[in-house]
């Protein structure tokens, strides 16, 4: 039952094979047991979880059930809940109760679906390897000596280590793709605007935008099929007819064209994580796609741009978090000025502080034009390759991280190394474009690999159905985690 | 030598709207601290601002009433700094596109027109309140005002002098007013003027380098402020000394100007656009909608009145003080008393209504004397029924209640002695028992008639038509 589908989880309930209340308290009972060693969650509260259980028994014995009444699903802790603290992985935060749930968390409830706990991350959703975590590093579960990648760590963690048969994220730089490529999960980044971003703490708000992470792209169309939909109270949240995400589970392949952007396959790619994702592409190549060479010319902006717009959204996003009104607040001070920054320096972390410190130096006065302007300049840029490229293929394929999972500390102080981690996942949120990873094979020492699939706006259940479609034939997203064993 | 004041305003109207510029909370004034703040407005985190469409429509009404450009598209932007009242670290605003540019409003200086013309007016929130009283050691954070939407209009510097800004700001404060964007209460906080002062020797063309001074929240402070402020100046200049560009606050207690921050110490507010918010998009449809709801506006009014009833610019100017005037006086003349003219109804609402509603401190609204009854009364002066001075009497008898002149005319006995046999016997009467005055007169003493006219009114016991009398009097004394 662990290593279920969420259909098949869905048809147990149905068939009374299982409640509500036990396959919650199964999910409880291994976070208890696997969680000590891999710090996914930062708050579980056992009653709470049971609590909606029989809520959803309740309503299942109605009648009322939809297809995620009864499932458990872990949220990453950026998503405001009121039944659980929401820390965002900060200090700051750390004793903080949101008085309203969030928009996605309000769709979950409707569908019946448990709170199971709130997910570890990266405070406030920066870093690609979650150690920059007030509550610790979350460790992968394939190798417990490296990290899970992030910001989402806790919650691809929690699903790799099957202490969760579904989790929540938000993917800002690829904070969802690549730890689900680094934990042998599969993860979806929705286009900009589909997920209501009201609730989800903000980090870069035009970059921002939550999704799911599960085992397989059958159960992440599932998810979106809850967590999208338009809200009045998102200003960028898109109002489009509601779509069935699994529409396209059975996507025919062939005469398909996929893109290969020659940028995505050149150096600084880890020979294992290159052959994978070419072998995958060859099982494409094997169903009647045709691989189509593109470039897309612009990539090596998109850091060096992402890490100018993202910490310059972040610096005012975070100006907040100030002491007056919750959180942290320092305990002395003489008068106001001190009273913001010890509280600022207590309450952030190292990560934080250097990009709110970014964020403020490229939109001060004298500096605007050079850094924040030109980067919007060049973000349009990128925007026009994937435009260009979309004009050729139906959906572009390539490695969603240069490397597998590395050791925890290995990067910790090298923040330029660590940033270009995400070379391959910062591009699509740059220009507002959906992209999904899921497992494609596995490294010499056993890591898992993931293949990223890009899509043009709304392709997403393109993108789910061809995920699907490999996901028949392989079996790399069902194997269970070295370290988590079923 | 000879100085000119130049002087720019900058205005912070609180637009009238239910709730506030980005958040759902009701946008009221009173109550208890913390009331109406929201989640948006107390900035917890997650929240995220959705723009009030109302608001957006005021401003709007705002840059068609000043026929300035609206734009096709704006843009809201973040004005970052930290204070305990700003929720978010940062204000919303807007910076580089503002939602109105341009734009002209015309006011009266002394009886003459003048015009001035408007940089911009642009959509912003407010912020909170800090309540530094009734605390020891502590300050108090009221979110009640956080999120309120502001339009802030900013001119040219081109006023020149304290009496000019006051007039200009009284305009505008009745114009947003008249069109219904602002409650107009500035004790409350709903309309608040900033004044950049500068001096520069007459015929000079560099401006001065100026100062802002906050806090005007009267008209008399205004003036006061920008007195004492180019008077500051001009001595400072006069010893050869130089201005500091600098924020300053206004203190009505002392009545002078004192330093807040110097430009040295201005913030960098990193202005960059929000993205939360999505620019603002104003169609031609937009704006033709809006265009359609708008009330006739005072400087349309003027122009009809003065076309349409040959009615002085100043009276017109008076008239259209505020929509409740100008609707009261057309209501006055359109009340089915046809032998009501402008130039009376102009006369009366301007003076004695005017003189008796400033001593009350009343608003039309308040008026106790109907549009109809108003012109009832001016239709027995007009026909001779009474006397003006009659007329103001049944005024007073109306303001206190009694609704219908014709009632308080005969209760009181007003009515005038128009029957000409009747001023004829009086008229004889008095040059019988006046020989000497008579004769006067007709040696040419002028002031002898006086005497005898005086002398029929009070035989008359103030009734005689005054007209009459005198035509009377004219004719027997040439006969």
């Amino acid at each position: 039952m662990l290593n279920s589908t969420l259909s098949a989880l869905g048809a147990a309930l149905a068939a009374k094979q299982v409640s509500a209340v036990e396959l919650t308290g199964l999910f409880l009972a291994r976070i208890r047991a696997l969680d000590g060693k891999l710090n996914a969650f930062i708050t579980v509260d056992e009653e709470h979880s049971l609590a909606q259980a029989r809520v959803a028994d309740e309503r299942r014995s109605h009648g009322a059930a939809g297809p995620l009444t009864g499932i458990p699903v872990a949220h990453k802790d950026i998503y405001c809940t009121r039944g659980l603290r929401t820390t965002c992985g900060s200090r700051m935060l750390a004793a903080y109760t949101s008085p309203y749930d969030a928009h996605v968390i309000e769709r979950f409830d409707a569908a019946g679906a448990i709170q199971l706990g709130k997910t570890n991350m990266d405070e406030f959703a920066m870093g690609s390897s979650n150690e920059t975590s007030h509550f610790g590093p979350v460790r992968n579960p394939w190798d417990t000596a490296r990290v899970p990648g992030g910001s989402s760590g806790g919650s691809a963690a929690a699903v790799a280590a099957r202490m969760a048969p579904a989790a929540t994220g938000t993917d800002t730089g690829g904070s969802i793709r690549q730890p689900a490529a680094l934990s042998g999960v599969s993860g979806l980044k929705p286009t900009y605007g589909v997920v209501s971003r009201y609730g989800m703490i903000a980090f870069a708000s035009s970059l921002d935008q939550g999704g799911p992470l599960a085992k397989s792209a059958a159960d992440l169309a599932l998810l979106m099929n809850t967590m999208a939909g338009f809200d009045a109270r998102d200003s960028t949240s898109l109002e489009r007819p509601a779509e069935d995400y699994g529409r396209e589970l059975n996507l025919n392949l062939a005469g398909l064209r996929i893109g290969l952007p020659k940028e995505y396959f050149g150096d600084g790619l880890e020979p294992d994580v290159r052959a994978c994702v070419r072998e995958a592409t060859r099982w494409f190549e094997g169903q009647g796609a045709k691989m189509i060479e593109i470039t897309l010319p612009n990539t090596a902006l998109a850091v060096p741009v992402y890490y100018v717009i993202a910490p310059a959204e972040a610096s005012s996003n975070l100006s907040r978090f100030d002491g007056v009104r919750y959180g942290h607040r320092a305990g002395e001070y003489a008068d106001l000025a001190e009273m913001y920054r010890r509280t600022r320096a207590e309450g952030f972390g190292t990560e934080v502080k250097r990009r709110i410190l970014i964020g403020t130096y490229v939109l001060s006065h004298g500096y605007y034009d050079a850094y924040y302007l030109q980067a919007q300049r060049a973000r349009r840029l990128i925007a026009k390759d994937f435009a260009e490229a979309f004009a050729r293929c139906d959906l572009i394929m390539g490695p969603t991280s240069p490397t597998t999972a590395f050791a925890l500390g290995a990067k910790a102080d090298d923040p330029v190394q660590m940033y270009l981690n995400d070379i391959f996942t910062i591009p699509a949120p740059l220009a507002g474009l959906p992209g999904l990873s899921i497992p494609c094979g596995f490294d010499a020492t056993g890591l898992p690999v993931g293949l990223q699939i890009m899509g043009d706006y709304f392709a997403e259940a393109k993108m789910l159905g061809a995920a699907h479609r490999y996901q028949q034939a392989t079996d790399w997203h069902l194997r269970a985690a070295r370290e988590a064993p079923l | 030598m000879a100085w000119e004041i130049v002087v720019g305003i900058e205005s912070h109207t609180q637009l009238l709207t239910r709730s506030k510029m980005f958040s759902g909370a009701a946008n009221a004034f009173g109550a208890a601290p913390n009331t109406q703040a929201s989640a948006v407005d107390i900035a917890l985190p997650g929240t995220l601002p959705v723009a009030n469409l109302a608001a957006i429509e005021h401003a709007i009404r705002f840059g068609l009433a000043v026929q300035g450009r609206i734009s096709a598209r704006s843009v809201f932007a973040r004005k970052n700094y930290f204070y305990p009242d700003l929720p978010k670290g940062y204000q919303i605003s807007q910076y580089e596109i503002p939602i109105v540019q341009g734009g002209t409003v015309r006011f009266f200086v002394d009886k003459a027109e003048k015009s001035i013309r408007l940089t911009r007016a642009h959509l912003e929130e407010d912020a909170g309140k800090s309540l530094h009283e009734n605390f020891t050691d502590l300050s108090g954070i009221d979110l009640n005002r956080a999120g309120t939407p502001l339009l802030e209009i900013v001119t040219e510097p081109e006023l020149r002098g304290a009496k000019e800004a006051v007039a200009y700001a009284r305009a505008l404060h009745a114009l947003v007013v008249w069109i219904g964007i602002c409650d107009g209460n500035m004790q409350e906080g709903s309309f608040r003027c900033d004044a950049n002062v500068s001096v520069r020797k007459i015929g000079d063309e560099e401006l001065g380098t100026r100062c802002e001074i906050k806090n005007l929240n009267s008209f008399r402070f205004m003036e006061q402020a920008i007195e004492f402020e180019a008077r500051r100046q001009i001595e400072i200049l006069q010893d050869g000394g130089s201005i500091e560009q600098q924020t300053r606050l206004y203190d009505a207690d002392r009545n002078e100007t004192r330093p807040m921050r110097s430009k040295e110490d201005a913030q960098d507010y990193r202005y960059f656009p929000d993205p939360d918010l999505l620019p603002l998009v104003i169609t031609e449809a937009d704006i033709e909608r809006i265009g359609a709801s708008m009330p006739e506006l005072p400087e349309q009014k003027r122009k009809r009145y003065a076309e349409k009833f040959d009615l002085p610019a100043y009276d017109v100017s008076l008239l259209t003080e505020s929509r409740e005037k100008a609707n009261y006086f057309e209501q006055s003349l359109a009340a089915g008393f046809a032998a009501v003219t402008p130039k009376l109804a102009a006369n009366w609402l301007n003076g004695e209504i005017a003189s008796k509603m400033n001593d009350e401190n009343l608003a039309f609204a308040a008026l106790p004397v109907s549009p109809e009854g108003f012109a009832k009364l001016l239709s027995r002066v007009q026909d001779g029924t009474i006397s003006q001075k009659a007329a103001k009497d049944v005024l007073t008898e109306m303001w206190a209640g009694q609704r219908d002149p014709d009632s308080v005319i005969a209760a009181k006995g007003l009515k005038q002695i128009s029957d000409s046999g009747a001023i004829e016997k009086i008229v004889d009467e008095v040059l019988a028992a006046n020989a000497k005055q008579v004769e006067d007169y007709r040696a040419g003493k002028e002031k002898a008639f006086n005497s005898l006219v005086g002398q029929v009114m009070k035989r008359s016991q103030g009734k005689a038509n005054p007209a009459q009398v005198n035509e009377t009097m004219r004719r027997k004394l040439a006969g």
